[in-house]
Order: structure tokens, then sequence, then C-alpha cells
């Protein structure tokens, strides 16, 4: 670990995401009006975004060596059976977790 | 009053922040961060889908580019929230600054939802509102990191409580949007840039992919949304 260069990137990430968040006020804050691909990109990356941070979450799974993802894709279809069933986010993460690391630490 | 009435509507996001907080810490202290960072973090970046991704760029030493673009995919949301809060937030001097600042999306939710009582100044509650959540947050993972430094038993596979969040919200997401081509471009051109470029090399193709591809479908998907809300 680097803390000068860990720093840095929390500058980094800071910065950014107070750009995002200022930029609408000082650039639409006028009469100007906000250009469609804008609102039509701010309505629409959320939902692929989510999606693409579950593939980064899973990125490092190998289904050919190993416990060949197993773990992983019980514990994504417990969270994902849980959540709609019960539709409580923080229990769905918590017991989602608890029996992840079961898995992998006595199953697998 | 108008204390009072703020903090009572804080109170669900309390809850939220204070355990997806404690969550967050533990995270990273598992990975060699502590109290400070925790601490650190909250009060800077406050913005809370992002910190969690962020436990892994300090833990792998990002590069900035990286870092930066994983930033403004993550949080490009807040430009609509920013956008559909200019009228809202016209006249909230002397407070305006920390309020779109501090504009996450559990925030958003709440100064979105209605008009505030006679008695109430509407400026102050925003202002109080905001902060009250950024607190929980930052009380959550600085207890999160503190508890992850007594955490005696093994903490292997911890790390499924950031893929767990994220496959919360995209069920949560896919249930309340009709419209599904989104959500499938984003996991299927993902998948595809992981096959093509490999597990640490991936990302930057998947979002330059992913928003090239909703441009290209922009038409398509506008009109889909148009259909539905005619039904």
């Amino acid at each position: 670990m680097n803390k000068i260069h860990s720093l840095a990137l929390i500058m980094v990430i800071t910065v950014v995401t107070m750009l995002l968040r200022f930029l609408p006020f000082a650039v639409f804050g006028g009469k100007r009006k906000t250009p469609s691909f804008i609102t039509y990109l701010s309505n629409v990356l959320p939902y692929a975004i989510i999606g693409m941070l579950v593939i980064y979450c899973l990125r490092n799974v190998d289904i050919f060596s190993g416990s060949h993802g197993l773990p992983e894709l019980l514990a994504c279809i417990g969270v994902a059976v849980l959540h709609i069933w019960k539709k409580n986010t923080l229990l769905s993460i918590a017991a989602g977790t608890v029996f992840y690391m079961i898995l992998i630490q006595f199953v697998f | 009053m108008t204390i009072k009435y703020a903090f009572k509507k804080s109170l669900p996001v309390m809850a939220g922040y204070l355990v997806l907080g404690v969550g967050f810490g533990i995270l990273l202290e598992t990975k060699g961060y502590g109290i400070g960072w925790a601490f650190l973090m909250s009060l800077l970046i406050y913005a809370g889908s992002m910190q969690y991704v962020a436990i892994d760029l300090l833990a792998g030493g990002a590069s900035f580019i990286s870092a930066a673009l994983m930033t403004v995919m993550v949080n490009a949301r807040h430009l609509f929230y920013g956008v559909s809060m200019i009228e809202r937030y016209k006249d909230t001097k002397p407070y305006k600054p920390y309020l779109i600042f501090g504009l996450t999306d559990e925030t958003y939710s709440l100064v979105c939802s209605g008009d505030v009582p006679e008695g109430v100044d509407q400026n102050k509650f925003y202002f109080l509102l905001t902060m009250m959540n950024q607190c929980y947050w930052i009380i959550g993972s600085v207890a999160g990191a503190g508890i992850g430094t007594l955490l005696s038993f093994n903490t292997a596979g911890i790390d499924f409580s950031m893929t767990a969040l994220f496959l919360v919200v995209f069920i949560d997401q896919w249930k309340e949007n009709s419209n599904h081509r989104s959500a499938l471009i984003g996991v299927g051109v993902s998948f595809l840039c992981l096959l093509l470029f490999g597990a640490d090399q991936f990302l930057i193709p998947a979002m330059i992919g992913i928003t090239a591809t909703l441009l290209l479908f922009k038409r398509k998907i506008v009109k889909k949304e148009e259909e539905k809300e005619d039904e």
C-alpha cells in the first residue's frame, strides 16, 4: 500500500465527483437548455453501469479451475432469491455475504 | 421545529447509511486502510457506491486516469440529479455549495419528496437533512473501520458484500424499470470486454463500449420508453 498514491487517488475521485455534482448548476444554472444526449445518458447510464459493476465484482471468478465459480453462483442466486422474496436491501446483503463466507471457508 | 422535522425525515436514511457505512469501513479495514482513511473518504468523496469501488482502486494502486474514468461512470447519474435540482436549489444561499456537494441518491430522493410544512424553514431543512445524512455515513464508516480491527474471525469472502450490494441495486432497478435495454447493454458489453481484454484491462473498454452502444441505440431506447409511457 502506497499512502501518497492512495491519498492522490482519493483526491482525484473527490474532484471528479464534485465536478459531476456542480457541473449542471454551473452550466445550466441560467436559462440554457440541457443537451438531449446529456439528459438521455444520465437517464440510462445508471442502469447500464450497475450491470457493469456486477460484472466488475465477479471479474476474478475462474470457471475453469478451483471451485469453478460455484460459490459465487450460489451466493448470487441466494441474494437474488432472498431479495425478490423479502425486498430488504440490508438483509439481502448481510445474509448473502455470510452465506458466501461460509461457502468458501467451510464448503469449497 | 426545523431541526426536529429534518431529523424525523432523515431516519429512514440513518438505518441504511449506518449499515452500509459499517460495511464499507470493515471492507476498507481488511485492505489495510484504517479509521483515518474511512473518515477522510466519507468526508471528501461522500458517494456510497463509488467509495466501495474506491477500496479496490486504492488497494490495487489504480492509475489516476482509470480512477477518474471510473468515477465519471459510477457517478454520472449525479449530472441528472443536478439538472433536476437546479430550480429547487435556486435560492438556497448560503447553503447552496454544501447542498450540491452532498446530493447523494438518498438525499436526492428525500429532498424531492414533497414540500415542507408551514413553520419549517425550507433552506435550513435542506441543509440539516444533507448534513445529518452525511454524519450517519461518516459515523457508520468510521465505526466499521474500528470494528474491522476487532474482527478475530476469518474474514475471507467478506468482499462479497460489494457484489451483493450491486446485485441488489441491479434487481431493484430491473423491477422499477420496464425497459431493460440499458441494463442488458451494461451487462452484455462488460461481459464481452471481460472475455476480450481480461480481468485487469476490461473496465475502460467496457465504459467506452457502454456509452457508445447507449448512444447508438438512443433513438430505439427513447422510442421504447415513450411507448411504455403511452400505454
